[in-house]
């Protein structure tokens, strides 16, 4: 920073300004954390105190997350339906993306424009047809009656991150491979392919994260271990009184799924900023 | 540039871009005409056999009916606090991110929790720490507001604790976009104003500011869509309880938990117009801009 002299205005102040300020951001975006973090180590004895650090710590509910049946299963679920959902997304998104960036044909605006206002697409516009279609069609409560929708709402992110990312890319490489005599296909494998993996991995980070995440199409679509994910498990669990939450348990089996994708989140924190604003900026 | 159009390359395009848009027509575009095909039937699915083409009744039964526009001036009340706040708060985090040299590493970081978050376990975090006999909130500022005070049973508290859960969760998002437009801000121009003598409030109102306009615009048309749909935490802290009924909530009960598809869908299709229109009024301020630059 370049010395700034006017009074009033010290380079003390200024810097105790922007130290208060990245603190307070800091307390912000832990505090709920610790919070359900805190719940989920009091003993069930004591989660009625009130207290926000624990006065004894104890795993009882971690334990009975993990002895009871449902959690586990949706645990897996969630698993397996967000990665399934986001190969899916990345591998059509990246084909729609090539094409996009490199190749001149008539549908690049169409699909940049389809992509766009899906983004900004109500889900609760379809669950209803979705919810009648599935039942028709067998897909009810089933992980492609999920991976479907997932992979078809996070497509716009995966092409408008993944044309970001591929402007990036030196294509005189690809020129090249293609004077060589390779034809456009070999040259997306071979040359393209791995100068675009961080793009790529950053794009499937994102669309984990929206699947991950997504309770709405969970809800509607599933009702039962066979394809119930973490967030519609969670909300249920309150199902069976409405006045007495199993908070312990729902503390403990949100810390579970919030702490890995946490530190995935914290480990790629560059790679996911630059994937989050490269669409908006250039878009 | 000036290649000639290539028949293959147009070809090849078009195949690899059939796949990304087989599925979003599959599952998007069918499903909203199924929608407002259904929409004109009356179609209960606990009582199949009295379905019967209906015209436009659903929708007049809707918009006739209290709870659609209460939870649309609910839904629209939701969007426009806690987008504004929102607005204000991750313009200082996007301030903080950009000028702080002080833990600048874990403040980037921090933020991103949020964002990390399921929406329903931030709810839930938020729904607990209000709560009167597990919550916090109350022992922190009991001498406030009173002991025991139950929030979420009342509908303006219950409000409220709704749209602090959206502006955590969410803030760090809008914040990272004004980011974005803050980097492309040029220095010179800030330095230039200061050495004019302009103040620090001054240089981001008169300077920085206009200068992110698209950047700002952006970010409020994806946050403002994105609060219209509320759904999560509105039925994980309430269910539409005590008056918070969102648009997102009515339709979802109205189709997964009354299973009435022609009703329900005709709330779809009205959620769809009006999102529609929110993404209109915006391209239009956004063209605008564009073509007032252009001219210049």
């Amino acid at each position: 920073m370049s010395a700034d002299a006017r009074p009033g205005e010290t380079p003390f102040w200024d810097r105790l300004f922007w130290r208060a300020g990245s603190l307070l951001v800091i307390v912000y975006a832990l505090l709920p954390v610790a919070w359900i973090l805190s719940l989920s180590l009091k003993p069930a004895a004591d989660l009625a105190d009130g207290r926000f650090i624990p006065a004894r710590i104890s795993l009882e509910h971690y334990r009975a997350i993990f002895a009871d049946a449902q959690f586990p299963a949706a645990l897996w679920n969630s698993i397996g339906i967000a990665a399934l959902s986001t190969l899916l997304a990345v591998v059509l998104g990246m084909l729609a993306a090539y094409a996009i960036v490199r190749l001149r044909f008539r549908g690049r605006g169409l699909m940049l424009a389809a992509a766009l206002s899906i983004a900004m697409f109500p889900p609760v516009a379809v669950i209803g047809p979705l919810f009648e279609l599935w039942r028709t069609l067998g897909l009810y409560d089933t992980w492609p009656g999920l991976i479907l929708p997932y992979m078809t709402f996070t497509l716009p992110l995966a092409i408008w991150t993944l044309a970001a990312f591929f402007r990036e890319i030196p294509w005189d490489l690809d020129q090249a491979a293609r004077v060589d005599g390779a034809t456009p296909l070999q040259a997306f494998r071979h040359v393209i392919v791995p100068l675009a993996a961080p793009g790529v991995f950053t794009a499937a980070i994102l669309v984990f994260i929206f699947a991950w995440n997504d309770f709405l199409f969970a809800a509607a679509l599933t009702s039962t271990n066979a394809a119930r994910t973490v967030p519609a498990a969670i909300a249920f669990f309150t199902g069976s009184s409405r006045f007495e939450l199993p908070t312990g348990s729902i503390a403990a089996a949100s810390v579970v799924v919030t702490l890995p994708v946490t530190a995935m989140v914290l480990i790629f924190q560059r790679r996911i900023v630059a994937g989050l604003t490269a669409g908006a900026v250039k878009g | 540039m000036s290649r000639p159009r290539d028949p293959a390359e147009e070809r090849l395009g078009w195949l690899l871009c059939l796949p990304a848009a087989l599925a979003m027509l599959v599952v998007t575009a069918y499903p909203t005409l199924y929608a407002l095909w259904l929409s004109l039937f009356r179609y209960d699915l606990r009582f199949p056999d009295q379905r019967a083409f209906v015209g436009l009744d659903n929708y007049a039964t809707v918009l006739t009916s209290g709870v659609w526009w209460e939870a649309l001036a609910t839904t629209l009340i939701i969007t426009i606090v806690s987008v504004s706040i929102e607005l204000v708060l991750g313009m200082l985090l996007a301030l903080v991110m950009h000028r702080a040299l002080f833990l600048r590493r874990t403040v980037r970081a921090s933020v991103l929790v949020p964002y990390a978050i399921i929406t329903v376990v931030a709810a839930l975090a938020w729904k607990f720490a209000f709560d009167p006999v597990t919550g916090f909130v109350d022992q922190w500022l009991g001498p406030l507001v009173g002991a025991d005070r139950a929030w979420l049973s009342e509908r303006w508290s219950a409000l409220m604790v709704i749209i602090l859960t959206e502006v955590w969760k969410t803030t760090p998002f809008m914040a990272l976009l004004l980011l974005a437009g803050l980097t492309l801000v040029p220095r010179d121009l800030i330095d230039a104003a200061r050495v004019d003598g302009a103040n620090a409030v001054q240089r981001f109102f008169r300077v920085t500011l206009p200068l992110m306009r698209n950047a700002v615009l952006v970010a409020l048309l994806f946050r403002t869509l994105d609060a219209f749909r509320i759904f999560d935490t509105v039925f994980v802290q309430t269910r539409g309880a005590q008056g918070t009924d969102t648009v997102s909530v009515v339709g979802y009960d109205t189709l997964v938990t009354r299973l009435n598809l022609g009703l329900g869908s005709a709330v779809s299709v009205l959620i769809f117009a009006c999102v529609v229109a929110i993404a209109v009024l915006f391209v239009k301020l956004l063209g605008a801009r564009f073509s007032a630059e252009d001219g210049r």
